[in-house]
């Protein structure tokens, strides 16, 4: 075996156009990039405050960069996809042969799911949960740091399967047999399993670091049941995390040892069984799905009443309700797979379980609105976007009922209408809610108001384009078409498919609004600022902040006596009161040790997928040098001194006053 | 504006339904499919019950309460016991009500139950191979690729299992579909109620030859029309068909050989015959993936108590003794069984 291991270059497709073009313009924008930060000498900002902090602030922005970088990224394999089966039709080829194909589908999931909606909903979770309990920080701030880097190491590599070698063509659940060496030999899966491995131990630390924040740093006279409704979601959905990430990281173990040690969990032969992995990978899944949409909710209902100027309708049976969807949500996984064989009565119980999530998450809704009847509505970009959500959410739940009823599923499972339901719920749930937090929080992070105009012709752009997109998808799903298809030859399919395809356009169109959006906002910025950092009359804490809100948040931890902590306090007339003196701040300092840590743990699975044992050992060797040196690090905090704080309080108050 | 385009999707959607359902599970010709289309409209209907009125009030309250619009403003008001329980108990009736359908339905439906019939079930045993489907007629002692055909308003019984990766077998007109999966057997019992050709494919993606999995599920119009294709094959005298001879051990291996290099096309496999078969040839490929390892341990009183693993635990693994009945499970046990996977613990 070679000193590279299975790694030549033949694992670079010089023969696929495509790629190479991707490649050519990736390399270029990148060095544009590169250039633009060495002429306007921003190299030094870019590694002092943004690359080595560990403010959760700036990780949060992290977040979401990576997040909007790799929605852009999952997008062009939906609209290759949607091309490809709107021209392979009638028994056409299309475009792109199944080699390719595979590989797009597989990998538009796995991002989409990994490397978008997690990053972004933890990236909203970063910025708005401390604020939002009146702390500082997280309650480990470099750990925080280190999941970031994991996170964005697991999205390196699986990029970097775009150019060298190839990515898993499995479909993004990567089911045994298929995706074991007998039927995948290649870099693949590989690639998938160590992806997913190293981001899936980020995301798990994040959720114990944020647990221990809620716990344990809320601010004085904050209850539990005295939360904001998202950081509540958000608590739901890191416990979801810390209970069903472990067991991916098992099942991914064990795939792993059947791949790499010719082990037979899940091999058809030597005592393996397939069923095992779908079981387990579900179980991991399913709550999965609800990590995703939980925050998404509670941003709605933030959203609904802030801007309908009202206390939100039923606090205590939102939060009663996000806890049955979160336990109810561990024991649905087998709804995913009616069709393998369960008895009547097991599949009848998981079906009826299934449903029975619906009643929580019907009361979410009629508690939005009764949050909206009798309030003063201002119909802002976040309304429109939790607005669009709860007509398109209510079509996607339905949709799912239907195919947790055993008997509807025997025929709908795995068909376009499967496709169209999760698409319905992930896009016009946990999207539009992620949307709506990202316009409804940009002022506060950024200092700066977002464009009215660009931002409503986004959302009408991803709302009509979502239902053309994806309704023609039930009907197909009706028509019997099944996923995953590379072409077609039922001319009963194509009208439905060319209009799916214009719909993934529309969207196409919304997503580019958002970026003009950023352009024009950024540029326009002096016009915008939001000075006050309460843009919006909020009712939270962490609207008593300046935009963007002083690095150590607070410079006095507050004292709530209310759900509404910042309305209370506007309306004792406790916000905004000068104070004669201030104590020093104790705050943590920036370090390189995360990127470090993470960059050789990315350096040992890139090794490990091509069997570079040298320097997979090398990898997992420097990650645990930098991980002792970060161990036996002393200086690693400092205090911000009362007169700086008192000045940057004073600074505030001044812009508060004048308006 | 979003009232005028969802209404407007909502019409194409239910035009697009009525005009263009032709030949997909709304267009059922058996059956279990009937029963299956029936549940999918009324569990429909009732979740409307539901979704309909809030979609409307999610609009109207939108619009009555905007700001600008001198309606009443109650900024504190956040609780209403009422409403609170008016808003639990809706969705809990409703699913009640779902939860009894699905209940009953799940078991009318089950995949695994003989269809009740003045006539016996014909027997198929199914094997999905990469990247094409074998039928075996175990009494009738022939085979065919690519090609199901059974007479109409005549149950069918299948065995199914899969040679290598995991494929659903699906045929949507007659209903229900199951997993296919290698040393393991899955049950389905399906009907046509009208002589027809029917679509049948895998619904599930099982690597880069997946499109082209398709086959025809032809309905004969009398018991009579199926009889003389079946002694067309046994003669191996249908013109325009690959004629395969017999299917043992040999020949299973070479059908089942497949191109691996996922670079290539892949072509679908044409149809052909197998006009005799190997007894057994079923079951002797589910159980090869287990032979060689372990031996069988009889729990006593469990739902591994069952006749088939006494009879393994007799013969010790001598599978090409096993025989159809013995792989079925008696009715009694079904209940208690959690899983009706015939694996081979």
């Amino acid at each position: 075996m070679s000193i590279l291991g299975k790694l030549s270059l033949d694992a670079i497709p010089f023969h696929e156009p495509i790629l190479i073009a991707t490649f050519s313009v990736i390399a270029i924008a990148g060095l544009v990039l590169a250039f633009l930060l060495i002429k306007y000498n921003l190299l030094g900002i870019l590694w002092r405050d943004w690359l080595t902090s560990i403010d959760h602030k700036r990780l949060g922005v992290m977040y979401i960069v990576l997040a909007l970088i790799m929605l852009l990224r999952g997008f062009a394999d939906a609209i290759m996809m949607r091309l490809q089966l709107a021209l392979a039709t009638n028994g056409d080829p299309g475009y792109l042969p199944p080699h390719h194909y595979d590989q797009v589908f597989t990998a538009h999931g796995v991002i989409m799911i990994i490397f978008m909606a997690m990053p972004f909903m933890i990236g909203l979770m970063n910025i708005v949960v401390p604020l939002q309990i009146g702390a500082r920080d997280v309650a480990f701030p470099f750990l925080n740091n280190l999941s970031f880097w994991l996170t964005a190491g697991g999205a390196i590599l699986i990029n970097v399967s775009l150019f060298v070698g190839e990515f898993a063509k499995t479909g993004w659940v990567a089911y045994p047999p298929l995706a074991g060496l007998q039927f995948s030999p290649d870099v693949g899966v590989d690639y998938y399993i160590w992806a997913l491995q190293i981001s899936g131990i980020g995301t798990t630390l994040t959720a114990v670091n944020f647990l221990a924040t809620v716990f344990k740093m809320r601010a004085p006279g904050m209850k539990l049941m005295d939360m904001p409704i998202f950081t509540w979601t958000c608590t739901w959905a890191n416990i979801l995390i810390a209970a069903s990430f472990p067991i991916l990281t098992a099942v991914l173990a064990m795939l792993t040892l059947d791949r790499y040690l010719d082990f037979h969990f899940f091999t058809n032969d030597g005592g393996g069984n397939s069923m095992m992995y779908i079981n387990l990978f579900w179980a991991w899944g399913h709550p999965e799905v609800y990590i995703l949409v939980l925050p998404a909710f509670g941003i709605f209902s933030e959203v609904v009443s802030t801007f309908t100027g009202k206390r939100l309708f039923g606090y205590k049976s939102m939060v009663w309700a996000t806890a049955s969807i979160s336990v109810l949500g561990f024991i649905v996984w087998l709804h995913h797979f009616f069709t393998m064989g369960s008895s009547a009565n097991v599949n009848a119980f998981f079906g009826v379980m299934t449903m029975i999530i619906a009643v929580p998450t019907g009361v979410k809704l009629f508690n939005w609105l009764f949050t909206m009847y009798r309030g003063r509505l201002r119909i802002t970009v976040p309304v429109l976007w939790t607005l669009g959500f709860m007509v398109t959410f209510t079509i996607g739940g339905m949709t799912g009922v239907l195919l947790a009823v055993p008997g509807a599923d025997y025929v709908l499972h795995n068909s376009l209408f499967l496709i169209a339901h999760f698409h319905n719920t992930i896009i016009g749930g946990a999207v539009f809610g992620y949307l709506a937090g990202f316009a409804f929080w940009f002022p506060k992070v950024m200092g700066f108001h977002l464009n009215v105009k660009l931002g409503k012709a986004a959302f009408w752009c991803w709302l009509v384009g979502f239902f053309m997109a994806f309704m023609p998808l039930y009907v197909l799903g009706f028509l019997g078409m099944t996923r995953r298809l590379n072409h077609t030859d039922n001319p009963d399919f194509n009208i439905w498919l060319y209009i799916a395809l214009v719909g993934a356009f529309i969207i196409m169109a919304g997503i580019v609004c958002q970026l003009l959006q950023l352009y024009v906002s950024f540029r326009d910025r002096a016009q915008n600022l939001d000075t006050t950092g309460d843009p919006w009359n909020g009712h939270t804490l962490e609207w008593s902040t300046a935009s963007p809100p002083q690095y150590y948040n607070f410079a006095e931890i507050p004292t709530v006596s209310d759900i509404d902590a910042f309305t209370d306090m506007k309306e004792k007339g406790e916000a905004y009161v000068r104070k004669d003196s201030y104590a020093p701040i104790h705050m943590p300092k920036n370090t390189a040790s995360g990127m470090a840590i993470s960059g050789c743990i990315t350096v040992m699975g890139f090794a490990l997928i091509w069997h570079i044992w040298w320097l997979a050992a090398l990898g997992l060797l420097g990650s645990f040098v930098a991980l002792v040196m970060r161990v036996y690090t002393k200086d690693i905090d400092y205090y911000v001194q009362p007169d700086e704080v008192a000045r940057i309080e004073n600074a505030h108050l001044d812009n508060v006053a004048k308006g | 504006m979003l009232t005028r385009i969802l209404s407007k999707v909502a019409l194409a959607l239910m035009v697009g339904l009525l005009a263009g359902c032709q030949g997909g599970v709304l267009d059922p010709k058996g059956q279990v499919g009937i029963e299956e289309k029936q549940l999918i409209i009324v569990a429909t209907l009732l979740m409307l019950l539901v979704v309909i009125p809030v979609i409307f009030m999610t609009l109207y309250f939108a619009w009555k309460y905007r700001e600008g619009r001198d309606e009443i403003y109650e900024p504190k008001w956040s609780h209403s016991t009422k409403i609170e329980t008016i808003v639990w108990v809706i969705p809990i009736i409703i699913i009640i009500v779902l939860g009894v359908i699905t209940w009953k339905s799940t078991q009318d439906l089950d995949p695994y139950k003989p269809l009740e019939h003045d006539k016996d079930h014909i027997n198929v045993e199914v094997v999905s191979m990469n990247w094409k489907w074998l039928f075996i007629y175990p009494d009738l002692g022939i085979a065919s690729v690519n090609e199901l055909r059974f007479p109409a308003n005549v149950p069918v019984a299948f065995h199914i299992s899969s040679e290598g990766t995991m494929n659903s077998f699906f045929i949507p007109q007659l209903g229900s579909q199951i997993y296919s999966m290698a040393g393991m057997v899955t049950k389905l019992h399906l009907i046509a109620n009208e002589p027809g050709t029917f679509k049948g494919f895998s619904a599930n993606y099982s690597g880069p030859g997946f499109s082209g999995m398709k086959f025809n599920a032809i309905a004969t119009e009398t018991e009579a029309d199926f009889d003389a294709w079946v002694e067309g094959v046994k003669a191996e005298s249908i013109a325009g068909s690959i004629n395969n001879g017999i299917l043992d051990q040999v020949s299973y291996d070479k059908l089942a050989e497949y191109d691996a290099d996922p670079h290539h096309k892949h072509k679908a496999t044409p149809v052909q015959y197998y006009g005799s078969i190997q007894s057994g040839i079923f079951h002797n490929n589910v159980m090869k993936f287990m032979k060689d390892y372990g031996t069988v341990d009889i729990l006593e009183g469990t739902s591994f108590d069952t006749p088939m693993m006494r009879s393994m635990k007799q013969g010790e693994m001598d599978h090409s003794k096993m025989n159809h009945g013995e792989m079925n499970h008696e009715s009694s046990e079904h209940s208690s069984d959690d899983m009706h996977m015939e694996a081979d613990k």
